[in-house]
């Protein structure tokens, strides 16, 4: 691929960019981290979706029946 | 919130509010200071790109194109640090709306779902961009295309709270919708209607507007850390010139749209107002309470109560700041839960009223699902579905059991709206100090000192001069100081938005106590302790890292 193709530039752009950053290896350490933790432990583990555990397919019946009746 | 300790549903819906609020003012932190240096990053970007454009012509030396590039990239640095520690904090809040508030989820339909979907879409593809740009693209493109990389990842965050805060406002003030009973959601008639509402244009531009001042008090106070360091002098005057001159246009515009949403919440959302206000009884030619005693422990008697003790107000400045009209009509709480009408005619039923209303409206879509489910024609659906669509506004009051229900928590609102206006009044005569002590305005700079040394806030020796780097340090300090009160100030905005509509997750049409999932409160409160810690965490490492690069200066 020619360097000066438009494809290669935005690839060495991403490439040249993460090889050679310094704090930022630090914060994408944290980003990743903190996305491991929001979507795998978080949500996985501590919030479904609490209408398709509940509802069995029928969202509107469920609701209607929690609005029409509430506690 | 008094039910925390215990494990029924009131419970439940005291810890889905307190952990949605604890995640909501965690997000905050973030996102007003990356509006906020998005700006000034781009301010100086803007400066260093038309300095090298005098280089360029002979017009000034090399230093002084470096010396911008430096301070460029240090900002950007900071903002770098802030944007990576804030990514995806906010979609939490999307988690907690299908776990906890799954009724709510499902009742608002679309209409939250497709500005927050446009939202992700815009964050991610053009911050994701133009961010790699401007950090990774220094010698690699042009620097024009570089400069307005940078301009574009601030208008792309900018673009994003704009949808963010559409999806808010619309549960304030709901508009372009229509409730459709056989799906329980309500459904978007007018996508112009949602997007443009006159309360989400004016919440967007409050809160841009506030957000920037945090990005000046921000730039304004590493910089006085500096010159209290004594290093990096220059860099420091040159950004505190940009950060008071943001900071001063910035709470300029934050004092006058904030009238305009004042305006706004007078209209739709008179309870808020009244509970900002701590006003009991309403009427014409009200004043703004400037000082009034309100426990800010417990709900004031305000049914019995003719006003709050030892109040002292600024007159017609109330009425004034609702309706633009100083002899204007603001209804106080009572007005409210009593019924009034306005000088013009305009009846507003009372909650006892509109309680019967919301019953009506509960009734009917009972019997319409009911109807529908055993077959039955147009005939019998046609006026349950008049009866329903005629009160479907108050919707929400059928679950009201006593009116003082509706009343927010009256202490929290009016503190939190003091403390943002007065900070608000705050930074103004601040920036407005820092512009004419940096900017060597004829004639006005030497008053100014002279003026200061004359009270003892500046020592003689510096009463004639134009220097701001040998200031004594409590000036600097104080600069450091107003960082913490800035988001104190913000956050306090966000509280007087969202305690001051309670009840109502959508206004007058879904309260809490609906809204909320049928949960047992233990788990929501586990997940409340856990993100307490993993934020306090996060927070932790976020100030470390910042200090970190602060204390290291802008030389790599």
């Amino acid at each position: 691929m020619k360097r000066d193709n438009f494809l290669f530039r935005v690839f060495d752009l991403y490439w040249d960019g993460f090889r050679r950053m310094t704090l930022g290896r630090t914060l994408w350490a944290i980003i990743l981290i903190k996305l491991f933790v929001i979507f795998v432990v978080l949500k996985l583990f501590f919030f479904p979706n609490f209408l398709k555990t509940h509802a069995d397919g029928d969202e509107a019946g469920f609701v209607a029946t929690q609005i029409l009746n509430p506690k | 919130m008094t039910n925390l300790l215990l494990n029924i549903d009131a419970g439940t819906i005291d810890w889905s509010r307190a952990q949605f609020a604890l995640t909501a003012i965690y997000h905050w932190l973030f996102v007003p200071l990356t509006l906020g240096l998005a700006l000034i990053m781009g301010i100086m970007e803007t400066c260093y790109y038309r300095k090298t454009k005098a280089f360029e012509r002979g017009e000034t030396n090399r230093d002084v194109v470096d010396f911008w590039r430096t301070t460029t990239k240090f900002w950007q640095r900071l903002f770098g640090i802030n944007f990576a520690m804030g990514v995806a904090t906010g979609i939490i809040l999307e988690f907690e709306f299908g776990t906890n508030w799954s009724n709510y989820s499902w009742f608002v339909g679309d209409i939250f779902g497709a500005p927050l979907a446009i939202e992700g879409i815009v964050a991610f593809f053009m911050e994701s961009t133009f961010v790699a740009v401007m950090y990774f693209g220094w010698n690699k493109v042009s620097r024009g295309f570089h400069l307005a990389s940078t301009w574009l990842t601030g208008l792309g965050a900018t673009i994003s709270a704009w949808w963010i805060l559409v999806a808010n406002a619309w549960m304030q003030y709901p508009v372009g919708c229509q409730f459709n009973p056989d799906t329980m959601r309500n459904e978007m008639v007018s996508f112009m209607e949602v997007a443009l509402s006159p309360f989400a244009v004016s919440k967007f531009c409050h809160t841009i507007t506030s957000a920037w001042i945090i990005g000046a008090v921000f730039c304004v106070g590493v910089s006085c850390w500096y010159l209290l360091k004594k290093r990096e002098t220059k860099m420091a005057v040159e950004s505190m010139k940009i950060g008071a001159m943001v900071g001063l246009i910035a709470s300029v515009l934050a004092a006058a749209t904030g009238h305009k949403s004042a305006q706004d919440v007078a209209e739709v959302q008179p309870m808020k107002l009244a509970a900002m206000e701590a006003l009991y009884n309403g009427g014409t030619d009200v004043g703004l309470t400037a000082v009034a005693w309100v426990n800010p422990f417990c709900q004031p008697d305000y049914q019995n109560e003719t006003e709050a003790p030892l109040k002292l107000d600024m007159p017609y400045a109330l009425s004034f700041m609702a309706t633009n009209n100083p002899h204007g009509y603001v209804p106080g709480i009572n007005d409210i839960l009593n019924g009034y009408t306005t000088p013009d005619g305009k009846v507003e039923p009372s909650i006892d009223e509109k309680i019967e209303m919301g019953k009506q409206a509960i009734e009917a879509l009972a019997a319409y699902r009911q109807a529908k489910s055993e077959g039955a024609d147009d005939a019998t659906l046609s006026p349950l579905l008049s009866t329903l669509n005629e009160n479907m506004k108050y919707f929400g009051y059928g679950y009201v059991k006593d009116k003082t229900q509706v009343v927010p928590y009256v202490p929290v609102n009016f503190w939190a709206f003091r403390i943002m206006v007065g900070l608000g009044c705050v930074f103004i005569l601040y920036f407005a100090l820092i512009i004419i002590l940096t900017y060597k305005i004829p004639f006005v700079t030497i008053f100014t000192r002279r003026l200061l040394a004359a009270i003892g806030l500046l020592p003689e020796t510096e009463a004639d001069g134009y220097e701001i780097t040998r200031l004594p340090a409590w000036h600097y300090w104080l600069a450091i100081v107003l960082i913490p009160l800035g988001y104190i100030a913000s956050e306090s905005g966000w509280l007087v938005a969202e305690f001051g509509r309670q009840p109502w997750t959508i206004q007058d049409m879904l309260p809490t106590w609906v809204a909320v999932s049928d949960l047992n409160a233990g788990s929501v409160a586990l997940t409340f302790i856990l993100f307490l810690i993993l934020f306090t965490t996060m927070l932790a490492v976020e100030i470390s890292i910042m200090l970190k690069q602060i204390k290291k200066g802008p030389q790599l």
